[in-house]
């Protein structure tokens, strides 16, 4: 690609990486979360492998194929951490621990302290979705090819 | 004054998809049909959740008291795009493939499962 | 002959789809909302989140989110299987 393309790439490939991570990690507290963060993120995978080439991302499949393993195996392991109540139930949410704060009923400015679970869980999504969309895109570039 | 006129649009939509999917004949296009007919229904489940007047379902910052947009259509709705990309890859995949072997893309020539 | 019954046959979806659209309930009024009320109501108190929505997909319905997740890794692995190269 051009020369305007490819600095525009370098410019906003970790403008995009470090939107995505902020979108996943307030998920409780704004709209976003999971999913949301981690297609963000995604889009700056695709943006390289346009601008680039796919010769700059083809030694990434193994790191992107544990990454993606690794979120859904938290994403499982942290739904047996309640298993004493019930399967995916949030024993974290206010007991002081970590993620541990309560929250007063009503309007308030977000802490970033609450909802136990759910931002371990966000950062599992998140990085499931991530290199599950970048892993599609490297496929459709390295296997799309005519014979 | 504003009627059904959100719904009728969603509608609308997945009526323009539908008619992508029974008019044309390129693979490609068809793949787009369907990925119009997804997107006017999770439209439509999402306005499906309106309370006249309502605010976002969330308490940062929230304004003044008012009734609150019902959250569970908006929480389905997730699901059901992650549905719609799933199905649109695979999709895509077959298309390449059937090029791959083919070297068309008309739906009019490929006929190996015609009984 | 195929073409007008095509065109016939997309007409009268099309005005199935239009007219069910306009014969709903009005846009604004839904049908029941004690579910959602529960959900806005005791989101806050018991998941301890700001946020309903992240709290009905990760609390509430955390189960649906494990369909999802393995919806979206079926998807990648059946990718990978289609678009792979048969070395002879």
């Amino acid at each position: 690609m051009t020369v305007v393309v490819r600095t525009i790439t370098r410019v906003l490939l970790p403008i995009s990486l470090v939107f995505g991570g902020y979108v996943i990690m307030h998920g409780h507290l704004t709209p976003g979360g999971g999913f949301q963060g981690g297609a963000v993120a995604a889009s700056g995978l695709a943006l390289v492998l346009v601008a680039f080439g796919v010769e700059r991302l083809a030694g990434k499949k193994g790191l992107l194929s544990v990454l993606e393993s690794l979120g859904g195996v938290a994403f499982a392991a942290l739904g047996f951490l309640g298993l004493g109540v019930t399967f995916f139930a949030n024993v974290l949410a206010g007991s002081g621990g970590l993620f541990g704060h309560p929250v007063p009923y009503g309007p308030n400015p977000g802490d970033l302290n609450t909802a136990g679970t759910l931002p371990l869980m966000n950062w599992a999504v998140g990085f499931k979705v991530l290199a599950g969309l970048g892993a599609v895109v490297l496929l459709f570039g390295l296997f799309g090819g005519e014979k | 004054m504003i009627g059904n006129l959100p719904f009728v649009v969603c509608m609308i939509l997945v009526a323009l998809g539908l008619w992508t999917l029974i008019a044309k004949r390129n693979l490609v296009k068809l793949v787009i049909g369907m990925s119009l007919v997804t997107s006017g229904v999770n439209l439509f489940l999402v306005s499906l959740g309106y309370v006249r007047g309502g605010i976002p379902p969330i308490y940062t910052y929230a304004p003044a008291a008012a009734p609150m947009v019902l959250p569970t259509p908006q929480a389905l709705t997730l699901t059901s795009i992650v549905i719609g990309v799933a199905t649109t890859a695979l999709m895509l995949a077959f298309v390449v493939v059937i090029y791959r072997h083919k070297g068309t893309l008309d739906v009019r020539k490929i006929r190996d499962l015609r009984g | 002959m195929n073409r007008w019954l095509a065109t016939g046959a997309f007409c009268i979806a099309a005005a199935f789809l239009i007219l069910g659209a306009v014969a709903l309930r009005p846009f604004g009024q839904p049908a029941r909302t004690e579910m959602d009320d529960y959900f806005n109501r005791y989101s806050q108190p018991e998941v301890a989140a700001n946020n309903a929505v992240t709290a009905i997909v990760f609390d509430y319905r955390g189960y649906d989110t494990l369909g999802e997740a393995t919806v979206l890794f079926t998807a990648v692995t059946g990718v990978a299987l289609i678009l792979r190269r048969v070395r002879k």
